[in-house]
């Protein structure tokens, strides 16, 4: 009876084909985090982030080429004093020296300005950029459906849209100007080294060569051991993350010693990942500066060797000397830079992966209103025609499926465990879309309604009681954000849930998070009622909207519910029979069928399965 | 990553603005973990001092080369120097490599240490802890703090040292070889260091409030999807992206300040050095032209000061990342130094404890007894009346009694009493004559066994996630457990009951977490069990063949069951009822409906008398 599970089970598609040796479910791509991204999808992501502000990029773009001129310029500027100015100086000429003063000081200046405009502009740039960022991942995983959401967990969204985007703001403000002042650096220092001197120009240039090769080199052995340190603090941080959420059961099964060997274990693959990278990054650091030292050395070498038969001025070699530090002092920088190119490139990965997800309940091209209503009653008519419904991993839940509920009438549907009840009540609030046939309200398919119709329409309160920080008061008016402070204390009252809030620290003002503010299940579902109650939809749904309640706040509930739910149309998903006592009709479901339909009491009286149980629940009553 | 909430957070926050710590003293608390790694860590700093001091070299080499060979067009000294200036230059390259080398590793070890530490500590620490700390504010303490403070200690404090002696023995130099133009250069040190240090300070303080900024997005993302369902069954996604769209609006706003702030500091450390510079540069071209300085001098001057630039400009820096770091460290120390509450009571103090005797005899026969229990939250505001003011309850061995009161009543805070996740405010529990104070934890808990009503699952496979209350159970005991929770559920998982569970495995519905728990808590058949409205997310069909197991176990065991429906309490031999913090009648379901108008009341619903919960 309970072998089918009663949500949808990743991987669930094959039960009878266990492997002997039991692993991770590596097919599915959801267990490893990655989702099908299409090709080129990164790329298109980053174009098009930065699209709007194309005219502000080029802008820096170009105050960076200048700063940059200006700040390589001085090492020239050196070699002018000492070639020029100087011998010129002893002829007593001092034009020379004044633009020696005017221009250095003068670039100096320039360079300072400048770098100030283009920190201030890329910062804008960036911040726009990440301010889309957040919003397009916060809103699509808004839109995306529940189906996603049970299978891709909470913490990855999470991740993607905090340490993901992060890993973005790093790149973007740390290292985006790096990676320009060196490739403009190289640029400008080789062009001047060629200027002043070829031969020398042509040499030094060359030692770019083993550079290149050893950053490269660098670039492939750090993906590894960083997409392994990655791997190893994230284990670190679920174990971490998952023993404090669970102290409660950690502590009273004396988990901690075992905790402790686990954690340490994990502890050490990211001891041992994390010293590998640096070491990794250790030995980038001193290659490269091996090369360099040895470079500059060689420049001199030979540099001093012209200049003392004659063949190179001393101004000349001094500005070599000086450029060639300018040149590998960006190095450390460089290795930083591919770092975090490395972790902002796999991020942006993950994130173009879940923004390529479309939402598998999207809102409709040519939204349809609902038909206005006649009469005073709020309810509408629900219909279920033909619909089919299976999840992505598992079998039909809802083979085919028919259903007609009048407009104000209240159907009880109860079944076991796995008997589709849930899911007809997701196909209803259209959190799912069928997979065949449609559900109509009115006569309007769901699929047609925009989100604030739709809502108008059905609102469902669910077995799971979330709180959301802030206030009782603002947890309740979620309901109905236009409400009066007065309604939403006569939807509390008429719940039965205004005398807890009453007794609250600072009745409907306390904050559900802070001191004082443990609200229990039961508590929780009565503010869930009365945030339903606010609402005022045509159809109500309850999802086992009770199980936490006493039997009295049930009874509060129930009684409450028979003035609100009168003329609204309702369902309710009943794991107790109490809750049938107040619907005017009970369905019996059955591995995805209707196999009772009736109102209470025919069904009662009746020898079928209902009967049967609720005498059963009769007996253990009073 | 964390959200930077919950009340505790903001006190912090205003403390430590009122009361600036002395950042060296934070950091001076680190030693215990650097004393291990103090050779390497003292050995990388000297290698480090000594390749920069190397590196200033270099330029007194040109300079010779310059004045020497060069001037007197002498080829073969040409060869020295250039040999010298390359000896210099590997040995520079090769002594920061040293650095690296020994310290890498030592330092990972650190960070596992301290992260080693901080998870052990944080298990051992009370409940009520764990209800003030978010976990998302100690994950950061666990992952981004520690972070920060390995790379302090592994780069910004080593070269706090090294940069601040380059930056003494370069201009050592520059004032031996020319004071007038060394002054030139030392004169907007001072300025732009202080000036650093200023701005620093200011960054420091917008990237604190970046950070709450960010915490509360993330504390909105995380609430956003947890409360999916209901964001979507209220269509309520506008207002949230309307909130999401504000709160990013606001750190936007702050993160410009930091780039504008950051923009006007790099201006600063862009032009005031390089105007020096050009000062220098052009009295130094004087004074070659007058010869009252060598050309030689003037290249090794202007390199020496090329070669300072960055030591400079990285002294405001390195403050900063210091005192980023000393504030990591009173984070991380901030938990550490919350003290483990000592294992068992002091043994005066209790009432009762004038018969030890009396314990003795009784012992192995008594099952549970509450006498005068009073508890109250540790964090209850002042002024709200404690929880339970009073509790006198006995469970006879191998009784099973139902626990009913009204939601909210206190019942699941009874129970937590028990395997002290919460220490009683006063009176005591003991369990078979055993005060549970004056037992360790340890023994405790290994007595009693516990179903939650919020079933947690740890990411592990289901085997493992039952097994946990059983260390050393067989397969057939797991067995015998998933029977009798009706966890039938389980073979039909893709690796039976080797299935990854748990956030980062299949996702389960409440009704079969909770049935997991169940099996959790009864595969040892404990002497002691609590069972939390165990079956409050079961359907009626499973209800009733969960209870018909579960009769079983209870019958070899002393077990406390919170019940809300009459259903539960059939499990139960006797019934208490807990009603404005003390137990107010006990005696079995039937006795009590017909006695009790509020139990009554509780089990059926009828009666007007709703005032009574």
């Amino acid at each position: 009876m309970t072998t089918l599970a009663d949500r949808p089970v990743d991987g669930s598609d094959e039960p009878g084909a266990d492997p002997p040796e039991p692993a991770r479910q590596k097919s599915d791509p959801y267990d490893r985090d990655v989702l099908p991204t299409p090709k080129g999808a990164t790329r298109a992501l980053l174009r098009e982030l930065l699209r709007p502000y194309r005219a502000r990029v080029w802008l820096a773009a170009v105050v960076l080429v200048v700063q940059q001129a200006a700040v390589q310029v001085g090492p020239l500027i050196v070699a002018y004093a000492i070639d020029r100015a100087i011998p010129a100086l002893r002829a007593h000429d001092k034009g020379p020296l004044i633009a020696t003063a005017v221009g250095y000081l003068g670039c100096a200046l320039l360079a300072g300005v400048l770098q100030r405009a283009f920190i201030r502009l890329s910062g804008t740039v960036s911040q726009d950029v990440l301010l889309d960022l957040r919003g397009r991942i916060f809103r699509h995983a808004q839109a995306l459906g529940l189906d996603f959401h049970e299978r891709y967990t909470s913490g990855r969204i999470i991740a993607r849209a905090t340490s993901d985007v992060e890993s973005f703001r790093e790149l973007l403000s740390e290292g985006m100007q790096e990676l320009f002042d060196v490739a403009l650096s190289v640029l400008y220092i080789g062009l001047v080294l060629l200027y002043l001197d070829w031969a020398l120009g042509l040499f030094a240039l060359a030692t770019a060569l083993p550079l290149a090769w050893v950053m490269r080199s660098f670039h492939r052995r750090s993906r590894r051991v960083y997409t392994r340190r990655s791997a190893a603090i994230a284990s670190v941080i679920v174990r971490f993350t998952e023993t404090m959420n669970g102290i409660r059961p950690v502590q009273a099964f004396r988990r901690e010693r075992d905790n402790d060997a686990a954690f340490a274990e994990l502890n050490r693959t990211h001891e041992r990942a994390n010293g590998d990278a640096i070491v990794e990054m250790g030995r980038f650091n001193v290659t490269s500066w091996l090369i360099a030292n040895t470079s500059v050395a060689l420049v001199v070498l030979w540099g001093g060797y012209r200049v003392a038969s004659g063949s190179l001025e001393l101004g000349v070699l001094a500005a070599f000397v000086l450029y060639l530090r300018r040149l590998y002092g960006p190095i450390d920088p460089l290795g930083m830079f591919l770092n975090s190119w490395q972790s902002a490139a796999a991020s942006l990965e993950k994130i173009a992966g879940l923004l390529a997800q479309r939402p598998s309940v999207p809102e409709p091209a040519r939204p349809r209103a609902l038909p206005v209503q006649s009469g005073d009653r709020p309810g509408r008519t629900v219909a279920f025609e033909g619909v089919r419904f299976g999840y992505r991993t598992g079998g039909e839940v809802l083979p085919r499926f028919d259903l007609s509920i009048p407009a104000g009438q209240t159907v009880a549907v109860v079944g076991a465990t796995g008997a589709g009840k849930s899911t007809l009540a997701k196909l209803l609030c259209r959190f799912y879309d069928p997979t065949g046939g449609r559900v109509t309200l009115d006569g309007v398919d769901l699929r047609e309604l925009t989100v604030p119709e739709l809502r108008r329409g059905v609102v469902m309160v669910t077995q799971e009681s979330f709180l959301f920080s802030g206030t009782v008061a603002e947890n309740i008016s979620l309901g109905n954000p236009d409400a009066t402070a007065a309604e939403m204390e006569t939807a509390a009252k008429a719940i039965g849930a205004h005398d807890f809030i009453a007794a609250l620290p600072d009745g409907y003002d306390t904050d559900v998070r802070k001191r004082g503010g443990r609200i229990s299940a039961g508590q929780r579902q009565l503010v869930a009622f009365a945030r339903a109650l606010l609402a005022d939809p045509a159809v109500l749904v309850l999802d086992e909207a009770t199980s936490s309640l006493d039997v009295p706040s049930e009874r509060a509930v129930q009684q409450a519910m028979d003035t609100v739910l009168h003329g609204r149309t309702a369902v309710i998903i009943a794991h107790r029979l109490s809750t049938v006592e107040i619907a005017d009709r009970v369905l019996v479901m059955e591995s995805g069928r209707v196999v009772e339909d009736g109102t209470p009491a025919e069904l009662i009286d009746g020898s079928g399965r209902f009967a049967h149980l609720h005498q059963a629940w009769r007996d253990s009553l009073v | 990553m964390a959200g930077e909430q919950g009340g505790s957070e903001d006190g912090q926050g205003a403390a430590r603005a009122v009361a600036r710590r002395s950042a060296v003293r934070s950091l001076v608390r680190l030693w215990p973990y650097v004393r291990p790694v103090s050779a390497r860590l003292f050995g990388s700093a000297g290698v480090a001092v000594t390749a920069s001091c190397l590196a200033l070299l270099i330029p007194l080499v040109l300079k010779w080369m310059v004045d020497g060979p060069v001037a007197h067009r002498d080829p073969s000294g040409v060869w020295l120097g250039g040999g010298l200036v390359l000896l210099l230059g590997l040995l520079e390259a090769g002594l920061f490599g040293v650095r690296r080398w020994l310290i890498a590793r030592p330092m990972a070890g650190l960070e596992a240490r301290m992260r080693a530490d901080l998870y052990r500590h944080l298990q051992r620490l009370p409940v009520a802890f764990h209800d003030r700390w978010g976990s998302g504010q100690l994950l950061s303490r666990g992952t981004n703090d520690l972070q920060i403070l390995r790379m302090f200690l592994s780069f910004p404090m080593v070269f706090l040292v090294v940069n601040s002696s380059t930056v003494l023995v370069g201009f050592a130099i520059l004032l031996v070889q020319r004071w007038s133009l060394g002054l030139m250069l030392l004169v907007p040190v001072v300025p732009l260091v202080l000036l650093c240090s200023y701005f620093e300070s200011r960054y420091a303080l917008a990237s604190r409030r970046a950070q709450d900024q960010t915490g509360d997005l993330t504390t909105l993302v995380e609430e956003s999807v947890l409360g999916i369902r209901i964001i979507k069954a209220f269509g309520r996604h506008r207002s949230q992206a309307e909130a999401f769209r504000r709160e990013s609006h606001a750190l936007r706003g702050t993160e410009l300040r930091k780039a504008r702030l950051l923009a006007d500091l790099w201006a600063l450390i862009t032009a005031v050095p390089d105007v020096a510079l050009g000062v220098a540069l052009v009295v130094g071209a004087v004074q070659v032209a007058d010869d009252r300085l060598s050309a030689g001098t003037l290249v090794a001057f202007l390199s020496t000061a090329l070669a300072l630039r960055w030591p400079v400009e990285s002294l405001g820096w390195l403050l900063s990342m210091s005192n980023e770091a000393a504030t990591a460290a009173d984070r991380y120390f901030e938990v550490m130094d919350t003290g483990l509450p000592s294992e068992t009571a002091p043994e005066p103090e209790r009432p009762d404890a004038d018969r030890p005797d009396a314990d003795r005899t009784v012992r192995g026969q008594d099952g549970i007894r509450f006498s005068g229990v009073r508890f109250r939250y540790p964090d209850a505001p002042d002024g709200t009346a404690d929880l339970l003011t009073g509790i006198d309850l006995h469970i006879p061995t191998g009784e099973t009694l139902a626990l009913v009161g009204a939601t909210g009543s206190g019942k699941t805070s009874l129970t937590a009493l028990i395997p002290r996740l919460y220490e009683a405010t006063a009176g005591r529990i003991t369990l078979d004559g055993a005060d549970t104070a004056r037992l360790t934890r340890e023994q405790l808990r290994g007595m009693v066994s516990i179903a939650f009503e919020e079933p947690t699952l740890f990411s592990a496979s289901v085997r493992d996630n039952v097994l946990m209350g059983a260390p050393g159970a067989s397969d057939a005991d797991l067995r015998w457990a998933l029977e009798t929770a009706q966890c039938g559920f389980v073979d039909a998982l893709p690796h039976g009951v080797d299935t990854q569970v748990g956030e980062q495995g299949l996702s389960l519905s409440g009704g079969q977490r909770q049935r997991l728990a169940l099996a959790r808590a009864v595969v040892g058949r404990p002497r002691f069990l609590v069972l939390d409205d165990p079956l409050s997310a079961l359907d009626v069909h499973t209800e009733a063949l969960v209870e018909g197991a579960l009769r079983e176990v209870l019958a070899t065991t002393t077990a406390l069951v919170v019940a809300h429906r009459p259903s539960t309490v059939l499990l139960a031999d006797r019934v208490a009822l807990l009603s404005g913090g003390r137990i107010t009648a006990v005696g079995t379901h039937h006795q009590l409906l017909a006695d009790c108008p509020e139990y009554h009341h509780l089990m059926s619903g009828d009666t007007d008398e709703r005032s009574a919960a």
